[in-house]
């Protein structure tokens, strides 16, 4: 896997201290070095990406080399620090791997990290496969420990997710101890500052002309649909590309068996600007294909632009390609078809085909979550109140039949958009349901908020006891780190307590009865309130007894189905059944059912 | 390798297989079927045949519950991390409708789809008081023109006593029908190297359960 690699290239370049936020698609990247640890490397899972950031970076003050991990919606969680990091700079080399997501497939937006390095004046990689990925990651603590700055690297879902074998070998440097020499430069003043400014612009276009020699920045000939050395045949049109759209281009040109030259980026902040000359020197028409923002366009616009080269960009800004989600083999094929005048490849049509049913992702069969909504939406049954969610499995609870999200915005920002709706609309219940890590990451300075404000809301926290999305990754509440060792156990109803929140009742969601008046007698406390719903993740505990239902005594009536939309319950020939290779036992239906028909299967 | 990638010819030599052609495969189904450790167990075996191989995979949010297909590409002239549409060799489907939602993806006239007949019935479907049992889909698979094998899922896990083997049964018949690029040998090899030793002879069971529904004999 892409994450992989970028964890085995960071090992090899003597990384010592690793630190991250869970985040799909970045998250198997630390997991892969407590993995693989040679035993010299600390790694820990922060309780959020400023922390992560904060804490590599006091990291490499002292020399050692670090790296921390995130998705792309992570860097605004982190670019405070990052931002004023670009301008003190570090001794030891420093990534910034963050994980971008066209589609998005997991992800709230589709930001292009790359457009971050520019306004944060950063170096950045953008690995094209796993293989380059691992090189690359080796290339970005050189550059990093060279100059003196954090760099970012920036591999995308496809380069993440996507594996390929690679030889990892020797470590090329141990990661050793650190000193850290106390100096003026360590402490950010608005004169240092401008100093820095200054020094940073001066240097970018320096790095950008030596970044026309790297490695992974190239012109490439294609003809015939294969890279050729030395070519006969001039060609006048050309691809510039990145990212693993320089993969979609190469295949495309396969399919294709067309002539080409291309321009393969691998850094596009700074961009390699002698380099993007040569390619467009010759041409009449390049196709910029690239996801996400129109980096790569933009630049090479600027380039044609000042050194007076007479060629047409075409790509985002032009409409010949898409502006958001993710490119396809088919999506390049055809721009790239278009551009050098030549039929796109046929793709088969099944224009016969009935439609196969819609499947949306959904809470598995007895996740506590859905107990847990149910509650909630039982004991408001009849009054008005609005349910703010947050970021996690539990988002799914907006769908249907729970309908129990009714905004999710960012991390943490369900207990403060319920302060905003509590001041707008007074006469609702508002409710803010949260995660455990969550509640961690962001969580916290909200309810500090509401209480200090003396805002009502209703807080619900959501603990499975695990980082359940992203694949089961530690948390301050359970008492273990990344590492595995034993660590104190942050409990949350204490420290709710400790901000002030006026009633905290902890209760297990599976007893749907006493959730049920929990959640009543939350909403009847007033104030800032708090149920604290426990109930560990069906993948990080056993299951409970398979449940059955008795056929004489159902009726059809469909209760189960139409109030929890367990996958596990289904109905077919007009009998309604529960999957045993899907119940995990919660037994919610044996207590929704009104005829007593669902009990634990004989 | 063996199966039908673009320009094989019959005399060529490995090597000059694997420079030029690329063998695609799609492997689709629900989140939590299995479809992931499939694709990676013929990865790990074209891998110990010394073939390049690139697998990319659906993970996060739509794995709970929701459609989830593995794209793997054997082959050195393979650049893109997905499979073009109309190219895979074989589309092994752990689910009628997801067989139908993959189609495309199959290269006509030269592949295989390999479907479990079982449906796995989306939550919205209960929800709404539409009944899907995966009959249309599968009627629609059989006459579609190209090569189908049916393999009865619930027969093979009942038979091996594990719900978990699916995966094996639907390599069994992948690779029985030439399709996969790789034996039903080759495959077991990579049980036997890969899979703790509690799963292995359950796994090799449902693999040969599996080519028995392409060669006709298991029903």
């Amino acid at each position: 896997m892409g994450n992989h690699a970028i964890a085995a290239g960071a090992i090899r370049a003597g990384v010592g201290v690793v630190t991250g936020y869970p985040g799909t698609p970045s998250s198997e990247i630390l997991e892969t070095v407590v993995k693989r640890n040679p035993g010299d490397i600390y790694a820990e899972w922060s309780v959020n990406e400023k922390v992560a950031l904060e804490v590599a970076a006091g990291a490499a003050y002292a020399g050692v080399r670090s790296m921390v991990t995130m998705k792309q919606v992570g860097l605004n969680v982190a670019s405070d620090p990052l931002m004023s990091l670009a301008y003190i700079g570090v001794k030891g080399g420093m990534v910034v791997v963050v994980a971008d997501d066209p589609g998005p497939i997991s992800s709230q937006t589709e930001q292009d990290t790359r457009t971050f390095a520019g306004y944060a004046k950063l170096p950045v990689f953008d690995p094209v496969s796993p293989g380059e990925a691992f090189e690359m990651i080796q290339d970005a603590f050189e550059l990093s420990e060279r100059l003196g700055t954090p760099v970012l690297f920036r591999p995308t879902t496809r380069v993440c997710h996507g594996y390929a074998p690679i030889e990892v070998g020797e470590r090329t440097r141990e990661p050793g101890a650190g000193v850290f020499e106390k100096g003026s430069r360590w402490v950010i003043f608005p004169r240092l500052s401008y100093a820095n400014h200054k020094a940073i612009e001066e240097r970018l276009p320096v790095l950008a002309e030596e970044l026309s020699s790297y490695r992974f920045n190239a012109v490439e000939e294609v003809r015939g649909g294969a890279l050729e050395h030395d070519p006969a045949r001039a060609v006048t049109r050309g691809i510039a590309t990145g990212g693993v759209s320089y993969a979609y281009a190469r295949e495309a040109l396969s399919m294709l068996g067309a002539d080409c030259r291309i321009l393969k980026v691998g850094t596009p902040h700074p961009f390699p600007v002698d380099l993007a000359e040569r390619f467009l020197r010759g041409l009449d028409e390049v196709l910029v294909l690239e996801e996400l923002d129109p980096v790569i366009e933009r630049e090479l616009l600027m380039v044609a632009a000042e050194r007076r080269i007479p060629v047409t960009v075409l790509g985002k800004r032009s409409g010949h390609t898409e502006r958001a989600g993710e490119s396809t083999v088919e999506s390049v094929a055809a721009a790239t078809a278009a551009l050098l005048g030549v039929d796109a490849p046929v793709v088969p049509t099944c224009s016969s085909a009935p439609q196969p049913p819609a499947r949306p992702p959904v809470l598995c069969a007895g996740c506590p979550h859905r107990a847990s909504f149910h509650a909630v939406k039982r004991a408001m049954r009849g009054t008005k109140a609005v349910f703010s969610g947050d970021i996690g499995c539990y988002t799914l609870g907006n769908a249907a039949p729970l309908e129990m999200v009714d905004t999710c915005l960012c991390m943490g920002a369900g207990v403060t958009i319920a302060q905003g709706l509590e001041r707008a609309e007074p006469d609702a219940t508002h409710f803010a349901f949260i995660g455990d890590s969550t509640f961690f990451h962001t969580g916290i300075p909200g309810v500090v908020n509401a209480v200090y404000n003396g805002t009502d809301i209703v807080l619900v926290v959501l603990d499975n006891s695990t980082t359940a999305m992203t694949g089961h990754q530690t948390h301050p509440g359970l008492g273990r780190t990344a590492q595995g060792e034993v660590a104190e156990r942050i409990a949350i109803a204490p420290v709710l307590e400790a901000l002030g929140v006026s009633h905290v009742e902890t209760c297990d969601p599976l007893r749907l009865e006493e959730a049920e008046a929990a959640v009543k007698r939350a909403v009847e406390a007033g104030g800032v309130s708090a149920v604290i719903f426990e109930s560990p993740c069906i993948a990080v505990t056993a299951p409970g007894p398979m449940h059955a239902i008795d056929q004489d005594l159902c009726t059809d009536c469909q209760v189960c189905i139409q109030r929890l939309g367990c996958p596990a319950i289904m109905r077919a020939g007009g009998v309604v059944s529960i999957d045993t290779s899907l119940c995990y036992g919660c037994s919610i239906c044996a207590q929704v059912c009104p005829t007593g028909a669902i009990g634990v299967a004989r | 390798m063996s199966g039908p990638g673009e320009g094989v010819g019959m005399n060529d030599s490995p090597a000059a297989v694997l420079d030029r052609a690329v063998h695609d495969l799609i492997f689709c189904g629900v989140g939590g079927q299995g479809i992931v450790l499939a694709s990676k167990i013929v990865a790990a075996t074209a891998l110990a045949a010394g073939c390049p191989v690139k697998t990319a995979e659906t993970i996060g949010m739509a794995q709970r519950g929701g459609s989830v297909t593995s794209h793997v590409r054997i082959g050195r002239a393979a650049h893109a991390p997905l499979v073009p549409l109309g190219s895979a060799s074989a589309i092994i489907a752990f689910e009628p409708a997801e067989a139908v939602r993959c189609l495309p993806y199959l290269a006509p006239g030269r592949g295989a789809v390999v479907v479990s007949r079982r449906a796995v019935p989306p939550v919205t479907a209960a929800l709404t008081r539409s009944e899907y049992d995966g009959s249309e889909m599968l009627g629609y698979l059989r006459e579609c023109g190209e090569r189908v094998i049916v393999v009865d899922g619930d027969v093979v896990c009942a038979t091996c006593g594990s719900p978990k083997v699916l995966n094996t049964a639907l390599l069994g018949a992948a690779a029985e029908a030439g399709v996969l690029g790789f034996s039903t040998d080759e495959i077991e090899a990579t049980i036997r190297r890969t899979l703790p030793e509690r799963f292995v002879e359950m796994n090799v069971q449902a693999l040969a359960l599996g080519a028995g529904y392409t060669r006709g004999d298991s029903e």
